[in-house]
C-alpha cells in the first residue's frame, strides 16, 4: 500500500468532523450576529477557558463520563443495534450500585470492584431485556430501549424513597441511598497542576474500556461476528454467525458498559445517588458515538470536544452572549456530522473503485508491452 | 479511466447488442447514457441533437429509458400502480387511475406486453415482471431503450418471449441497446453488435458475420473455453446424503417436498429449476441458514441436521451463495476480512478466540496469487472489485481449509467470460479432488457441461432426472417448467 493511499484515506477520516465542526461554528455565528451578540467575542471566551486548571479538571471529568456513555451507545452501534437505552441502564445501575456500596462493608479495593461489577450487571440485566424481546419477539430495540427508560425513571423513582433505598440527608431536601464509605470511595488524581480539584480516579476505567472496546472488535472472532452482523446481516448468517445471539451478546456489552457511566461521579465525588444525580448522559453518549465515528479514538476526541463546549459554555454568560448558543452548536455538528460521514464514505468508496480499476489498467498495459 | 474512446452508433428500429467482460465498462457506458455520470469528454446525441445528460430525469425527458438487471418494482402493489410510481396522472389533486390504466393498455396493446393492470406484482412471474418493467419505462415516452441482461433471470421460454416482444418494439421504431453475456442470445436478436474490451470499443459486427465463439475471442482478445468436463471422477462413496427432507414456512406454505438425493466424493450434481422452486430453501437448509420440518442431511456417515450453520462449515462444507453481494461478502471491508468470513473460526484467520490478522493476511495474498484475483492489493475494499474477481476471491476463500463438500449456487452470475472459465476450471479442480459439489445453476449450458448429473426442481419437489450426457437445453427447459415429465 502507498504511503499516498494512506494519507488520503487519513485526509478523509478527519475531513469529515473538522467540516462539521467549521459549518456548526458558521451557524453559530450567524445565530449569534443576527440576535445581537458578536461570535468572535464568544469564540475568544470559550478558548480563553482552555487555559484555566478548574475547567481543564472539569473538562476531563465530564469527558470520562462521555466517554463511556458513547463507548456503550458505539458497541450496538457496531451491530447496527440503536441503544438509546444506555440513559436508563446507567441510571439503574448507579442507583443500585450506590444503594449496594452504601450497606455492604468490605475491604477498599473489594468494595470498588464489587460496586463495578454490581452496575455492570444491572446495565447489563437491563439492556439484555431488549435484546430477548428483540430476538424472541422482534421488539426493535429503539422502541423498547426508549420505554425502559421511561420504566428505570419509574423504578428509581419507587426505590429512592425513606425506608426503601434512600436516606434523607441531614440539612437538606434531598434524598439518596445511604453515603458509601471511604473503602468504597475511589481516590481523585492530582494530574492538573494549579487548582484544588481532582481528575476522578475512574478516568484510568474509561482508558481501560477503551482500549478493551479497541481489543475485542478489532482483534478477536467475537468482534469479528459482531461488526460483520452489523455490516451485513444475511452474509454474516452464511458465514455461520448465529445473528439472535449476537444480538443478544452485543445488548449484554453495551449495557454493561452503561452501568460504568455513573461510576465516576458516584464512587469520585457524589458517594450517593441522590436526586441531583447527573441524567441525560446516555443521549449525550448517542452524539459523541456518533462524532466519534464508533471508533476507541475518535470517541475519545469526541468526548474532549463536547465536554470542552459544556464546561465553557458558562463563561459566555459573563460577556452576556447566552450559553444556549454552545447546545445550537452542539446541535448543528451531530446533525452535519451525520451528513458528512455519509458524503466520505460514498466518495471514499468511489474513489477507490476508481483507483483499484486505473491501477489494474495500468498493471495490464505494462505486462502487454512486455509479452 | 472506466471508459475511453468508445464510440456507439444505435439506429431507430433495431437492437443494438453490447457485449463485454464483466468490468469492461459496459454498465459506465450504460449509466453515461442514461444520466448517471458525466463523461470527461466527448458526446452524446440523442436524435441527432447533442444532448448533456446529468441525471437520469434528463435521459428520461430526453426518451431514454433504462430496465435495471434487478428489477425495481414494490411487489405490494399492482402493476398500474408500479408503473405510474413516480410520474403520476393527476385530474386535480387526485390521481388519474382510469386514464393511466387506459395508457397501460393502450401501450400493452400497441407492443404486445399482455399487461394485467390490477395484478399484484408479487403474483407475477420473472418474465411477466420484466415486462411490467419495460412498460413502465414505456409508459414515460421511452424511445431508446437500454436493457442491462435481461435474459439472465429467464428460462429459455420466457427469453423468446422476451425477444418477440423486443421485435415488436423494433418495429414501432424504438432504439433498443441489449446488454448481455450470453452470445447466443444476442446472435438471436441483435441487428448490430458492439464488443467492448477494456473500457473502449473494439469493434461493432453484424450477427450474420459472426459466430458466438469468434465474438467471445473479440471480447477475452483470447480463445475461448468450454464448460465440458471430461472423464468422470464419480466414487460410489456418499459424501452427502439427503433424505425425505421437508420444509414449511411459517405461513403452512411448503417449500420443499421430500427431498432425497446423495452426492457421492467426486460427483457433481446439478439442480436445473426456474427461479423460485425451492433451490435457495435448498441450498440454505443444507447449510443449517433454515431448519427443516422433516428429514435428514448426512455429511458423510455423520447426521448433521441438528448442526449451525457454523459447526457445518468448520465440518467441510463450503458455500458459494447465490447473491454473493448479500450473502457472500462484507462490500465495505477489505480483501483480507472478507477472506475470514465464513472462516473466522479456524487457522490461519484465527487462533483460539483471537483473530490472526497476520494469518489471514498472508492467505489472502496466496488466494489473489493462485485464484488469479485482479486486485492492487488485499486492503482495497470488496467493492473496488469486478463481479468476477470478487467471485474468485470466494471461490478461493471456500476452497481453503480442504472442504469435502461444496455447494455452488449461481457460481458464474454476472461474471465475465474470463472469470466464467476460471470458475469452471476451479469447479472441475474441486471435482477432480474428490469433493462432493451440489451446482445450482440458471445457465443450463453451464449445468449440463459441469454435472455428472443433473435433477430438475419444480415447486419444490426433484421431478425428474436428466442425463448430462444426452439431455438438451430445450428438454432441461421444457422439464423445469412442468410442461412434459423426464427429460
Amino acid at each position: 500500500m502507498s504511503g499516498r493511499f494512506d494519507l488520503r484515506r487519513i485526509a478523509l477520516a478527519v475531513a469529515a468532523p473538522v467540516l462539521a465542526i467549521l459549518f456548526a461554528m458558521l451557524v453559530t455565528s450567524v445565530v449569534l450576529i443576527v440576535s445581537g451578540n458578536d461570535p468572535i467575542v464568544a469564540y475568544v471566551t470559550m478558548f480563553e477557558q482552555l487555559g484555566k486548571p478548574r475547567i481543564q479538571v472539569n473538562i476531563l471529568n465530564s469527558a470520562t463520563t462521555y466517554y463511556l456513555s458513547a463507548v456503550a451507545v458505539a458497541v450496538g452501534f457496531r451491530m447496527n443495534l440503536f441503544n438509546i437505552g444506555v440513559d436508563g441502564q446507567y441510571r439503574l445501575a448507579a442507583m443500585l450500585a450506590a444503594a449496594f456500596a452504601g450497606t455492604v462493608t468490605l475491604p477498599p479495593v473489594l468494595h470498588v470492584g464489587l460496586t463495578i461489577v454490581v452496575a455492570m450487571m444491572v446495565g447489563a440485566f437491563w439492556a439484555g431485556i431488549a435484546g430477548i424481546l428483540r430476538t424472541t419477539r422482534g421488539v426493535s430495540e429503539v422502541i423498547s430501549t426508549i420505554m425502559l427508560n421511561f420504566i428505570a425513571t419509574g423504578v428509581v423513582a419507587y426505590l429512592l424513597t425513606p425506608g426503601r433505598l434512600a436516606v434523607t440527608t441531614q440539612g437538606s431536601n434531598n434524598i439518596g441511598t445511604a453515603p458509601i464509605p471511604p473503602s468504597g470511595q475511589v481516590p481523585g488524581l492530582s494530574i492538573i497542576p494549579g487548582t484544588t480539584n481532582l481528575v476522578f480516579g475512574l478516568i484510568i476505567l474509561a482508558i481501560v474500556i477503551g482500549i478493551a472496546y479497541w481489543f475485542l472488535m478489532g482483534r478477536t472472532r467475537f468482534g469479528f461476528d459482531l461488526r460483520a452482523a452489523g455490516a451485513s446481516e444475511p452474509a454474516a448468517v452464511a458465514s455461520g454467525v448465529d445473528v439472535k445471539r449476537m444480538i443478544v451478546y452485543a445488548m449484554l456489552l453495551s449495557g454493561a458498559v452503561a452501568g460504568l457511566v455513573g461510576m465516576p461521579q458516584l464512587l469520585g465525588s457524589s458517594y450517593s445517588y441522590g436526586l441531583d444525580f447527573p441524567t441525560g448522559l446516555g443521549f449525550t453518549g448517542i452524539a459523541i458515538a456518533l462524532l466519534g465515528r464508533n471508533s476507541p479514538v475518535g470517541i475519545a476526541f469526541a468526548a474532549l470536544l463536547w465536554s470542552f463546549l459544556d464546561n465553557s459554555s458558562n463563561s459566555l454568560e459573563f460577556e452576556g452572549v447566552p450559553k444556549q448558543a454552545v447546545l445550537i452548536m452542539q446541535g448543528v455538528i451531530v446533525l452535519s456530522v451525520v451528513i458528512a460521514y455519509e458524503i466520505v464514505r460514498r466518495y471514499r468508496i468511489r474513489i477507490v473503485a476508481r483507483d483499484v480499476g486505473r491501477r489494474l489498467a495500468a498493471a495490464t498495459s505494462d505486462k502487454e508491452v512486455v509479452a | 479511466m472506466a471508459n475511453s474512446d468508445v464510440n456507439l452508433v444505435v439506429q431507430r428500429g433495431t437492437v443494438h447488442a453490447i457485449v463485454g467482460e464483466n468490468g469492461a465498462g459496459k454498465s459506465t457506458l450504460m449509466k453515461t447514457l442514461y444520466g448517471m455520470h458525466r463523461p470527461d469528454s466527448g458526446t452524446v446525441r440523442i436524435d441527432g441533437k447533442a444532448a448533456v445528460l446529468t441525471s437520469p430525469s434528463d435521459a428520461i425527458e430526453r426518451g431514454v429509458g433504462m430496465v435495471h438487471q434487478h428489477f425495481q418494482l414494490a411487489d405490494n402493489l399492482t402493476v398500474l400502480e408500479n408503473v405510474v410510481l413516480g410520474s403520476e396522472p393527476r385530474k386535480g389533486v387526485r390521481l388519474d387511475f382510469p386514464e393511466a390504466r387506459r395508457r397501460i393498455l393502450e401501450i400493452s396493446d400497441r407492443y404486445g406486453l399482455d399487461a394485467r393492470p390490477d395484478v399484484l406484482v408479487e403474483e407475477l412471474g420473472v418474465g411477466e415482471r420484466q415486462r411490467v418493467e419495460i412498460l413502465k419505462v414505456l409508459y414515460r415516452g421511452a424511445r431508446t431503450l437500454i436493457l442491462d441482461e435481461p435474459t439472465a433471470v429467464l428460462v429459455p421460454q420466457e427469453v423468446d418471449e422476451l425477444f418477440d416482444a423486443l421485435r415488436e418494439l423494433k418495429s414501432e421504431g424504438l432504439a433498443i441497446i441489449f446488454i448481455s453475456h450470453k452470445l447466443d442470445e444476442v446472435l438471436k436478436v441483435a441487428d448490430e453488435i458492439t464488443v467492448i474490451r477494456r473500457g473502449s470499443t473494439v469493434a461493432t459486427v453484424l450477427p450474420g458475420e459472426v459466430t458466438s465463439r469468434e465474438l467471445a475471442e473479440l471480447m477475452v482478445g483470447s480463445e475461448l473455453p468450454t464448460a465440458e468436463t471430461r472423464e468422470s471422477t464419480v466414487t460410489d462413496v456418499a459424501e452427502l446424503t439427503v433424505s425425505d427432507l421437508s420444509l414449511v414456512d411459517r405461513t403452512g406454505r411448503t417449500l420443499l417436498d421430500d427431498v432425497s438425493f446423495t452426492i457421492h466424493r467426486g460427483e457433481v450434481l446439478g439442480i436445473a429449476g426456474v427461479e423460485g422452486n425451492g433451490q435457495a430453501e435448498l441450498v440454505e437448509s443444507l447449510m443449517g441458514m433454515r431448519h427443516v420440518s422433516a428429514g435428514t442431511v448426512r455429511l458423510g456417515e455423520i447426521d448433521v441436521t441438528d448442526w449451525s450453520t457454523r459447526r457445518r462449515r468448520e465440518g467441510g462444507m463450503a458455500y458459494i451463495a447465490e447473491d454473493r453481494i448479500r450473502h457472500g461478502l462484507l462490500l465495505e471491508s477489505p480483501l483480507w476480512e472478507n477472506r475470514m468470513l465464513g472462516h473466522q473460526t479456524v487457522p490461519p484467520n484465527s487462533k483460539g478466540a483471537l483473530l490472526d490478522i497476520r494469518g489471514a493476511k498472508r492467505d489472502t495474498e496466496r488466494i489473489v496469487t493462485d485464484y488469479d484475483v485482479r486486485t492492487p492489493s488485499i486492503d482495497v475494499l470488496a467493492s473496488a472489485l469486478s463481479g468476477g474477481n470478487q467471485q474468485k476471491l470466494i471461490v478461493g476463500r471456500e476452497m481453503s481449509g480442504d472442504p469435502t463438500m461444496l455447494i455452488a449456487s449461481h457460481p458464474t452470475r454476472g461474471v465475465d467470460v474470463g472469470a466464467q472459465a476460471a470458475i469452471w476450471d476451479l469447479l472441475r479442480d474441486a471435482r477432480a479432488k474428490g469433493l462432493a459439489v451440489l451446482l445450482i445453476s440458471a445457465d443450463l449450458d453451464e449445468l449440463i457441461g459441469l454435472s455428472d448429473s443433473i435433477k430438475v426442481i419444480l415447486r419444490g419437489r426433484l421431478v425428474a432426472d436428466a442425463d448430462p450426457a444426452t439431455v438438451t437445453p430445450e428438454q432441461l427447459g421444457s422439464a423445469m417448467t412442468g410442461a412434459e415429465g423426464a427429460a
